[in-house]
C-alpha cells in the first residue's frame, strides 16, 4: 500500500478493510476487503441485508473498532499510526455519529447537547455556544436551543443529532439508520436537513436498509457477505423523465 | 385509463377546448404524461357520442369549447368516490422477467437481479434528486407534482424491497433444492384455463386487486 498524499477533498479512505470474528473452523467473516473513499460533498449510502457487515463497517470507520486487517485513513492521518487518545481526539473533532435512537443526553438541553464534543475538547463555552448555535441553525432549530430532548419531536431530535455530528470542525457523518424510528414525512425531513449539511462541505456514510432513504445519497454501495458486490450512482434526470414519457 | 376520467374531470369545472385540456391536464399532473392533441379529440369524440360531454359555443378564433352534460358530472362523482382497482391486465414486466429467468438453465439469477436492484436505485436517486431541488410545494400545481414524483418514488423503491424479498426467497429456495431450472414439458397444455389461475381471478372478482401471478394470467387460452 502506497501512502501517497490523500486529495484535499477526501475526508475517509477505507483500504482493504477485513473484519474476522474468532479463529479456526468457527470463525466468521464479517467483513471481507472493502475499499471505499468518502470525499467532502459527498454522502455514501451502504445498503444490504441484516448481516451483510454495513454496521461493523460504520463502526471501524468511525474508529470504533480496530479492523482485523487494512487501513483506515481519516483526512489523510492512518489511524494504525495514532495511539487511542488521538483516535478519541480525532473523533470528537471530525467525526460525528448519527444513530437510530438519537443517542441525545436527557439532562442537557438541545444546545448543550450539540456543544458537548466541543467542551469536552476544551473549546471556550462562549465559543463553543457560538458555534453551537450555528450548527443549530443549520438544521432550523435555533430557536429549540433551550429545550431538552423531551420536549422535542422525534424528527427534531433527529435533527439536533445531525447538528452535533457538524458542530465546529466536525465534517464526517457517520449514520446508522437515522431516519428508523422516525415516521415517512419526517424521515424525509431529516434526510434534507443530512443532504443539506453534506452539500454545504460534510462528507457523510448512510447506512440504511430503506431503498427510499439510500436514494439521498450520491452513491449507493452494496455489501454482501461483507464484500461489495455492487455501487450504483445516478443516472441523470433527463434520461428518466424520457424514460417515464415513453411508458 | 383515467385520461378519460381525469379530462371529464377538468370540463367539470367550466368548459373548454381541446389545446386548453391538454394544458390544463398537464399542469395539474406535473407535466409527465404529456398528451397529444389527437388523443385530446378522441377522447373527447368518445365522451360526446356517449353522452357525456356536448359541443358548445366556438369563439372568435374558431376554438369549439366542449361543456359538461349532467351525466358527464355524474361520472366525475363516480370516479372520485371508487378506488382504482388495478386488475391483472396490466402485466409486470419486471415479475415476468424474473420469473422466466429462474426457469432457465444457466442463467445467473442473483446477478439479474442485482442488475435490475442497481437500476431501479439509480431511477430512486434520479427521482429524489429532483425532489431535493425542490422545497416544500408552493402552488396547488407544485403540489400535484409533488404527488407524482412521490409516487414514482414509491413505486421504484417497492420494486427493490421485491427484489431484495426475491433474492432471499431465491437462497431459500436453492437451499432446498427447489430453484432448478425447468426443461420443456412433453405432456401438452390442456384447453381452458390453469386451475392455478381460479383464486386470482375470485379475487378480482371480489373487488380484490389480484395478486401478481404473472405466469398464471393468460397462460393457456
Amino acid at each position: 500500500m502506497s501512502r501517497a498524499l490523500a486529495p484535499a477533498t477526501e475526508l475517509l479512505r477505507l483500504d482493504g478493510i477485513a473484519q474476522h470474528y474468532g479463529k479456526g473452523e468457527t470463525a466468521v467473516t464479517a467483513l471481507a476487503g472493502i475499499d471505499l473513499t468518502v470525499s467532502r460533498g459527498e454522502l455514501v449510502a451502504i445498503m444490504g441485508a441484516s448481516g451483510s457487515g454495513k454496521s461493523t463497517l460504520l463502526t471501524i470507520a468511525g474508529g470504533l473498532s480496530k479492523p482485523t486487517s487494512g487501513e483506515v485513513i481519516i483526512e489523510g492521518q492512518w489511524l494504525s499510526d495514532l495511539p487511542p487518545t488521538r483516535i478519541a481526539m480525532l473523533r470528537r473533532r471530525t467525526l460525528g455519529f448519527v444513530f437510530q435512537d438519537f443517542n441525545l443526553i436527557p439532562a442537557l438541553t438541545a444546545l448543550e447537547n450539540v456543544t458537548l464534543p466541543l467542551e469536552l475538547d476544551g473549546w471556550k463555552s462562549r465559543k463553543a455556544r457560538a458555534a453551537g448555535l450555528e450548527a443549530l441553525a443549520s438544521v432550523e432549530l435555533d430557536d429549540h436551543a433551550n429545550r431538552y430532548p423531551d420536549d422535542l419531536s422525534g424528527g427534531q431530535q433527529q435533527r439536533v443529532a445531525i447538528a452535533r455530528a457538524v458542530v465546529g470542525t466536525r465534517r464526517l457523518i457517520l449514520a446508522d439508520e437515522p431516519t428508523g424510528a422516525l415516521d415517512s414525512t419526517t424521515g424525509e425531513l431529516v434526510l434534507r436537513m443530512l443532504r443539506s449539511r453534506v452539500d454545504a462541505g460534510a462528507g457523510g456514510i448512510l447506512v440504511t436498509h430503506d431503498p427510499r432513504h439510500a436514494a439521498w445519497a450520491d452513491r449507493v454501495v452494496f455489501l454482501r457477505d461483507g464484500r461489495i458486490i455492487d455501487q450504483s450512482a445516478p443516472a441523470g434526470v433527463d434520461t428518466l423523465f424520457a424514460d417515464a414519457q415513453r411508458a | 385509463m383515467s385520461i378519460r376520467q381525469s379530462l371529464l374531470a377538468i370540463l367539470d369545472q367550466g368548459p373548454c377546448y381541446g389545446y386548453q385540456l391538454r394544458g390544463e391536464f398537464d399542469r395539474r399532473t406535473g407535466s409527465t404524461w404529456p398528451l397529444n392533441v389527437g388523443q385530446i379529440y378522441n377522447t373527447l369524440d368518445r365522451l360526446e357520442r356517449d353522452g357525456l360531454v356536448a359541443k358548445a359555443d366556438t369563439d372568435s378564433e374558431g376554438h369549439v369549447y366542449y361543456a359538461i352534460t349532467d351525466a358527464g358530472h355524474d361520472e366525475v362523482t363516480r370516479w372520485l368516490d371508487s378506488p382504482v382497482i388495478r386488475t391483472q391486465a396490466t402485466r409486470d414486466e419486471l415479475a415476468i422477467k424474473l420469473a422466466i429467468a429462474v426457469t432457465l438453465p444457466g442463467v445467473n439469477i442473483a446477478e439479474v437481479i442485482q442488475v435490475q436492484r442497481a437500476a431501479s436505485l439509480r431511477t430512486l436517486q434520479d427521482l429524489t434528486r429532483t425532489k431535493n431541488a425542490t422545497s416544500e410545494p408552493e402552488s396547488a400545481e407544485e403540489l400535484a407534482w409533488m404527488l407524482v414524483v412521490d409516487s414514482m418514488i414509491f413505486a421504484a423503491e417497492a420494486e427493490v424491497r421485491w427484489l431484495d424479498h426475491s433474492e432471499t426467497r431465491l437462497a431459500r429456495a436453492s437451499a432446498r433444492g427447489f430453484a432448478e431450472p425447468l426443461p420443456l414439458s412433453t405432456s401438452s397444455p390442456k384447453r381452458g384455463r390453469p386451475v392455478k389461475a381460479e383464486p386470482a381471478a375470485q379475487a378480482a372478482q371480489a373487488g380484490q386487486p389480484a395478486p401478481a401471478g404473472p405466469l398464471t394470467t393468460d397462460a393457456v387460452r
